[in-house]
């Protein structure tokens, strides 16, 4: 028999023919003799699979598929919740499109990757520029892994083993702490909250002997600025560590964590650049001060001099990492996301100081006009009476999934339903407002709510 | 590869120097040679206890993390502060620049260390 060459495979059937010689068998069936005959596919049994089709019918079906898709470009998108609608700029997907950034992979060999690895510090960099903070890792994998790893960075450096964390931290996040931290038996406490922020006395109370360290969202889940003054106080009086999650479009106008005196600053980078898709991949981002350095997790990338004295960078603390560490290693992270803290790189690049400012005023004020336009007629009110950034959570006497309904049927992606994550804040709908919304846009959103 | 009499040796190539119901503890010239630069000492903190073999301190060199482990039990009373600041004194000198001064934990258990003799003999053999 001729070979036979298909056209997206590599290897010939002469190829086949050449390797299964080579190790010694006549067949490639002859390779699956370990498993059971009984899981194997016999010669009439055949696979569900439709036929091979050309490129135009394939390009067709998937096209028709992703018609059935809804995105944001149909409806005004109000949801929030973690995952914001920012804009990207058009920048950004020209230049990460580009073959040496789309492909380049792990820069394990800084011979080779001086390019990735300068971009990875420049993005430390920017982080640490916008937390004030003094160390960063290359990133995380999004919001969540980071807030498990601050969890237990800071049982590693006070060697105590709980952690408390605000009911005001988004849900999520505290689901995969939950779930990391119960591997490692690490007690982690959450405390109620009062009127939508961080209730102070049950904090006091929940501080002790064993507490590492204090989790707080700021903005929390609600969209609410914390005043973080108290929690700082007291945290730091136990002899506890800060670890502040925050939004990082946000300390375009608020403080940053630096200056509100936490010792760890995380969050998800999503909002800087990174389109919503379908719910990942976003970035997490961990910063903290130098004195925590040998201990954090992750990648870091450092500015060192070659042998000619010339400028060149390096994976760098890399004894930390479980490949030297192993099992005593800060954490088993061993990667970085790669292609998305480029992007978010060229997002802060793009924007600068001025542009993250820009963005944050935006919000806020578009903010603010929405939840005054919402509960004007007093139908909607404002769910806590509480300063807040660009979200804000309105009750009212209707349900919330009716709200969303209505809204979706004039193509408006109405907000997060409290009730889903929070008990007793039923009829509760979170409401998120970027920089992207117009005013034709808002003034819709409150008169659809009105008329409902 | 530099050996001082009078000192024990564990099989992970520490020393300690007994002195009374105290002991200083370090790193020998043997380990510190194959660790390479040595970057960071994590250093107890002073009033840790620790059984005997129990590690006290990670030496960090750019190749490798290496636990220190307590040749006999004890209590740390003093810690060499220097090492935070210039870790390459290790390098520099294993012996002078002890890690941690600790109070024995009753009578010190040296049953399974080496004298210095015994010590070379290992190191050769390793």
């Amino acid at each position: 028999m001729s070979s036979v060459h298909h056209k997206y495979l590599p290897t010939t059937t002469e190829d086949e023919k050449q390797m299964l010689a080579a190790i010694g068998v006549d067949t490639i069936e002859d390779l699956y003799q370990d498993v059971p005959k009984e899981f194997l596919l016999g010669p009439d049994d055949k696979l569900d699979l439709v036929g091979p089709h050309s490129e135009l019918e394939v390009a067709r079906w998937v096209g028709s598929l992703g018609k059935k898709n809804i995105t944001t470009d149909e409806k005004v998108c109000f949801l929030g919740a973690g995952a914001y609608d920012h804009y990207v700029p058009a920048l950004i997907k020209h230049l990460a499109g580009r073959g040496e950034f789309f492909t380049a992979y792990t820069p394990y060999q800084p011979e080779i990757s001086q390019g990735t690895l300068q971009s990875i510090f420049e993005f430390q960099s920017m982080i640490c520029e916008l937390t004030g903070m003094d160390v960063t890792n290359a990133s995380m994998y999004d919001g969540g892994t980071a807030a498990a790893e601050a969890a237990f960075m800071v049982t590693d450096d006070t060697r105590r083993n709980s952690v408390i964390v605000s009911k005001t931290v988004h849900p999520a996040v505290r689901e995969v702490m939950a779930t990391y931290l119960g591997i490692r038996d690490i007690e982690l406490v959450e405390i109620d909250m009062a009127d939508g922020v961080t209730d102070i006395d049950k904090l006091k109370a929940a501080l002790g002997d064993d507490t590492a360290g204090v989790l707080i969202q700021n903005p929390n889940f609600f969209g609410i600025i914390e005043d973080m003054t108290e929690v700082e106080k007291l945290t730091h009086a136990n002899g506890s560590l800060l670890i502040n999650y925050i939004d990082p479009i946000s300390v375009g106008i608020l403080k940053n964590p630096r200056e509100l005196g936490a010792d760890i600053a995380i969050g998800d980078a999503q909002p800087l650049g990174t389109p919503l898709k379908y719910g990942g991949p976003y970035l997490g981002f961990f910063a903290a001060t130098k004195k925590l350095m040998r201990k954090m997790p992750g990648r870091i990338v450092g500015q060192s001099l070659d042998l000619d004295d010339k400028r060149a960078f390096v994976l760098t603390l890399q004894a930390r990492e479980q490949h030297i560490r192993r099992f005593k290693a800060t954490s088993n992270i061993c990667s970085n996301q790669g292609l998305v803290s480029l992007t978010t790189g060229m997002y802060l690049t793009t924007m600068g100081k001025k542009g993250i400012k820009e963005a944050a005023e935006q919000c806020i004020q578009k903010a603010h006009y929405a939840a005054e336009q919402v509960t004007k007629s007093g139908k909607f009110k404002l769910l806590f009476d509480k300063p807040f950034f660009k979200e804000f959570a309105v009750t009212s006497d209707i349900n919330a999934s009716k709200v969303n309904e209505e809204l979706f049927k004039n193509d408006i992606l109405g907000g997060f339903e409290l009730s889903r994550k929070y008990e007793g804040l039923e009829n509760g709908l979170l409401i998120a407002v970027t920089e992207k919304r117009t005013k034709e846009e808002i003034d819709k959103l409150a008169s659809v709510m009105e008329v409902i | 590869m530099k050996i001082v009499e009078g000192n024990f040796y564990s099989k992970d190539h520490e020393w300690v120097k007994i002195d009374g119901k105290e002991a200083f503890v370090g790193i020998s010239d043997h380990a510190q040679d194959s660790l390479g630069d040595i970057v960071y000492v994590e250093l107890p903190d002073v009033g840790d206890e620790f059984d005997k073999g129990e590690a006290f301190a990670v030496v960090e060199s750019t190749k490798a993390a290496s636990d220190v482990y307590l040749p006999v039990a004890g209590k740390v009373v003093e810690v060499n502060e220097a090492l935070d600041d210039a870790p390459e004194l290790i390098n520099e000198d294993a012996f002078a620049n002890w890690i941690a001064k600790i109070e024995l934990s009753g009578d010190a258990d040296t049953s399974d260390l080496m004298d210095a003799a015994a010590y070379k003999e290992f190191c050769e053999n390793e």
